[in-house]
């Protein structure tokens, strides 16, 4: 590469040989010494079904299981998957939800795992009973009119219809109890279910302005309660596709979040979201400062340590190790009921920036080095650049008859000269067919003038 | 026959000085009448009077001459009869009677039309379009019927010195319409396009109460013209264009806005399919050609946008990429793109390369400095102008009238 000339040979060794080491790091081969416990989830291998689901709790737990078996191809995956998803839900109360399960299940688990008729029957008595019961406590309530037993009342209808599923109700009971808040305690604890419901309904707007109405009650805010806003934050933003602003808040999250908001998120996806965010949506300075030197984000990647490393590779240069842990990550990325729509643009918006990167401190690029160092062939290499380049995101241009890439900065002086031109040009068509129109006006308005006279 | 021959003895004796010559219009004015009854007999009575003296009176007898239906063998004598006229007569005296001028030069035109010489109409036209203005920047109705001689002449130099001057004073809207719309297609035909678009913009942005069938023809050939030029076509119309206009001028040309679409879209396959379905519209409007320049300047789209990328590229890969049939013709484009100026890039035939330059312009030659120069004095006067007349408006009682209701309207509101 024509950098420096007297860059020492060792140097510039490791910088041709971008491509070739990260084969030697690849992640298989530590696995077999590492006790289970200690392995980390989210990684470049098949997903753990259990203990994946162990992160979790209550309904997100069994949605991402049946997410994983209706995503997954490996059919031995799936049901299992299902199978522990059939177990969780006899232990709730969600007769909808379990009859889903059955039918995907099909029968394929046995006779355990079949429709228990008896079993939904039972539950959805108790529930009638218990809907009735809650429905007269309630009016009892409101016409006594104290307002922490009103409140309490449709906290309580609100767990209910959350636990049988029937999320919009329980939504809106959540709300309801608003008008009867105290203290700022209850405030948060209407706005952290109203929160939760809506995650689980896939309302992102609502995330966002319950969110932001807790972190208007600084008082009763500890550091679980504000870890916690700031993961709902991060995903709802992360929703809306607002990556850097996900990536944001997921890099705020402290480590009180602990394993306490496993009714939504685990730590490992704190990780891993806000990693893949900032990767892609960060410049230079601020991936160091706040991620790679962020101290607390730090505990958190120690659970994905394959998202540590890619970082760690993106920001030393080692595009080609860097890309294969993505490459690895991808399938259970995409098992994953947050992540997985945004998987490929995230990726795009990485691969970007690698190649960016890579021929930024650059005043020429052999393209063949380049297409080494990314594990594409030359012809690939040229399309992506090719793009790059047209979106103004490379200021450079390729000479395709000996495959090198030389950077071109625009001369500033003749670009002025010729915006100066421009603009004079513009100005003077600009006025002059402006006071050809004013003429007309007048003239049209002096017409009707002299006719009205 | 009296009163006319006292009339040829009147305008002999009064043409001299200015103010026999008002008194001598009001006598003609009043013996108008009588000249029109006259008309068949009219004739001789001219060479009895010179037209470069009394080029007023010649002027309303050459105009009660020719009122009536004129034969083409007629028209032959009157087309020399008027053209020695025009040449002859002298600005001030006709210019009293602007009308009866302008009627007789477009009766000229319609019998140089009638004899299928349009050619011998230009020169005698731009002579009198020349004695009619007040200033260069006055547009008579004489202008649009020079520039349709000279485009059903195919005589578009002539109408380059018209075309060069700016117009900021207009008789008629319609005589601006035509003029633009003409100046547009005369500009097309000499591959003006900057010209062009901008004279049709005008037409297309002008203040106008309903859409005229001028407005829509130009609108047509506005999207066009844009798209060879620019390479791309305006969406919506500026803010300032009539609401009129803005509301109904794409429904009636749904066929080119749908061009448009479809070249946004850079495929030349699908444009080329485009353009053969809908050959007969295009060929209705008299647009056909126009169509097809906006079509290859489609391969010239891509091939600049290549130049922005690369710094070599062989002839073959742009073939591929511009979606040319070969690299002999992919050489032929580039080779009139460089010709044209429109790329700056050299070809090596041995290895079939093609090699982009940067612009050569480096601003720093005497022209370059000449040209910023003159620019910067141009764009003063135009500024100094536009002052004047924002000066002048606030001056205007009608003006000030309206303004001074409206603020009087606001105060009343305020106060109660």
């Amino acid at each position: 590469m024509d950098g420096e000339d007297d860059a020492p040979k060792s140097l510039m060794e490791e910088m041709y040989a971008n491509g070739i080491e990260g084969v030697d790091d690849a992640p298989s081969s530590s696995t077999s010494t590492t006790i289970r416990k200690n392995r980390p989830i989210i990684s470049g291998e098949q997903l753990d079904i259990e203990a994946y689901a162990a992160l979790y709790s209550g309904r997100t737990k069994i949605m991402r299981l049946i997410f994983l078996a209706d995503h997954c191809d490996n059919s031995g995956m799936q049901l299992e998957a299902l199978r522990m998803a059939y177990d969780e839900l006899k232990k709730g109360e969600n007769t909808q939800l379990f009859r889903e399960v059955v039918q995907k299940i099909d029968g394929r688990l046995g006779p355990n795992y079949s429709t228990d008729a008896t079993w939904c029957a039972m539950v959805d008595r108790k529930a009638d009973q218990r809907k009735d019961k809650l429905e007269s406590e309630l009016n009892a309530y409101r016409t006594n009119l104290i307002k922490e037993s009103i409140r309490m009342g449709y906290n309580d209808f609100g767990d209910f219809y959350y636990a049988h599923g029937a999320l919009g109700d329980a939504f809106k009971s959540y709300v309801r109890t608003r008008d009867y808040c105290t203290t700022s305690k209850h405030i948060i604890q209407m706005c952290l279910s109203a929160i939760l419901v809506s995650i689980e309904m896939g309302q992102f707007a609502h995330v966002t302005s319950y969110v932001s109405k807790a972190e208007q009650t600084p008082e009763a805010l500890d550091p679980p309660t504000i870890a916690k806003l700031r993961c709902a934050a991060g995903l709802a933003h992360l929703e809306a596709k607002k990556y850097k602003l996900a990536a944001r808040k997921f890099l705020e999250v402290g480590p009180e979040l602990g394993n306490s908001y496993s009714e939504v998120i685990a730590p490992q996806d704190v990780a891993t979201y806000g990693g893949l965010c900032a990767l892609a949506s960060f410049d230079r300075t601020e991936l160091k400062n706040k991620v790679i030197d962020n101290i607390n984000f730090r505990n958190f990647l120690e659970l994905v340590p394959e998202v540590r490393e890619l970082i760690n590779d993106f920001y030393s240069s080692h595009y080609a190790s860097c890309l294969e842990y993505l490459g690895n990550l991808k399938s259970n990325l995409m098992l994953d009921i947050h992540i997985h729509d945004h998987v490929e643009t995230l990726y795009d918006q990485i691969r970007s920036k690698a190649l960016i990167q890579y021929t930024h401190p650059f005043v020429s690029v052999d393209m063949r080095m380049m297409a080494d160092a990314f594990k594409t062939s030359v012809a690939g290499l040229e399309k992506e650049l090719e793009s790059l380049i047209t979106d103004n995101q490379i200021q450079a241009r390729i000479d395709s008859h000996n495959k090198i890439l030389y950077a071109r900065h625009a001369d500033q002086r003749n670009a002025t000269f010729q915006r100066v031109l421009q603009t004079g040009n513009e100005f003077d068509w600009d006025v002059r067919a402006m006071l050809l129109r004013a003429n007309l006006l007048k003239h049209e308005y002096n017409l009707r003038a002299s006719r009205k006279i | 026959m009296n009163s006319v021959e006292g009339l040829v003895n009147q305008i002999q004796g009064l043409s001299t000085t200015a103010s026999d010559v008002l008194s001598l219009q009001n006598l003609l004015k009043q013996a108008d009448d009588s000249l029109h009854a006259e008309s068949t007999r009219l004739l001789p009575f001219l060479d009895q009077l010179d037209p470069s003296k009394h080029s007023l009176g010649y002027l309303y007898f050459l105009e009660a001459c020719t009122a009536g239906p004129v034969t083409k063998e007629q028209a032959g004598s009157y087309v020399l009869m008027i053209a020695r006229f025009i040449t002859s007569c002298i600005a001030e005296q006709i210019r009293l009677a602007p009308d009866k001028f302008i009627t007789v030069c477009k009766r000229f035109k319609d019998q140089v039309l009638l004899l299928e010489e349009p050619l011998r109409g230009v020169a005698p036209m731009l002579t009198a379009i020349r004695k009619l203005q007040s200033s260069s920047e006055h547009l008579t109705a004489l202008h649009p019927e020079f520039l349709l001689l000279c485009l059903l002449s195919r005589c578009y130099k002539a109408g380059l010195s018209i075309l060069e001057e700016d117009v900021f004073e207009v008789d008629q809207p319609r005589d601006l319409f035509l003029f633009c719309y003409y100046g547009g297609m005369i500009s097309i035909g000499k591959k003006w396009f900057r010209k062009a678009l901008e004279l049709l913009h005008n037409v297309v942005t002008a203040p106008m109460s309903t859409v005229n069938a001028i407005a829509v023809e130009a609108f047509k050939k506005y999207i066009l013209v844009s798209l060879i030029h620019h390479g791309q076509s305006p969406t919506n119309l500026p803010k300032y264009a009539s609401s009129v206009a803005q509301r109904n001028l794409k429904n009636l040309c749904q066929p080119y806005i749908e061009l448009a679409n479809s070249y946004s879209n850079g495929k030349i396959a699908d444009i080329e399919t485009y353009v053969e379905a809908n050959k007969d519209k295009f060929e209705s409007d008299n647009n056909l050609g126009l169509v097809k320049q906006a079509v290859s300047s489609m391969y010239k789209r891509n091939i600049q946008r290549l130049t922005q990328t690369y710094l070599t590229l062989s002839l073959q890969d742009i073939a591929n990429r511009v979606q040319l049939n070969s690299p002999k013709e992919a050489e032929m484009h580039v080779l009139q793109m460089i010709k044209d100026g429109e790329i700056y890039a050299t070809i090596n035939q041995k290895d079939g390369m093609v090699r982009f330059l940067e612009d050569p312009e480096q601003y720093k030659t005497c022209e370059m400095i000449e040209h910023i120069d003159s620019s910067i004095q141009r764009l003063m006067t135009l500024s100094k102008k536009l002052n004047g007349v924002d000066e002048l408006m606030s001056c205007d009682p009608l003006y000030l009238l309206k303004v001074n209701l409206l603020f009087h309207i606001k105060a009343s509101l305020v106060v109660t």
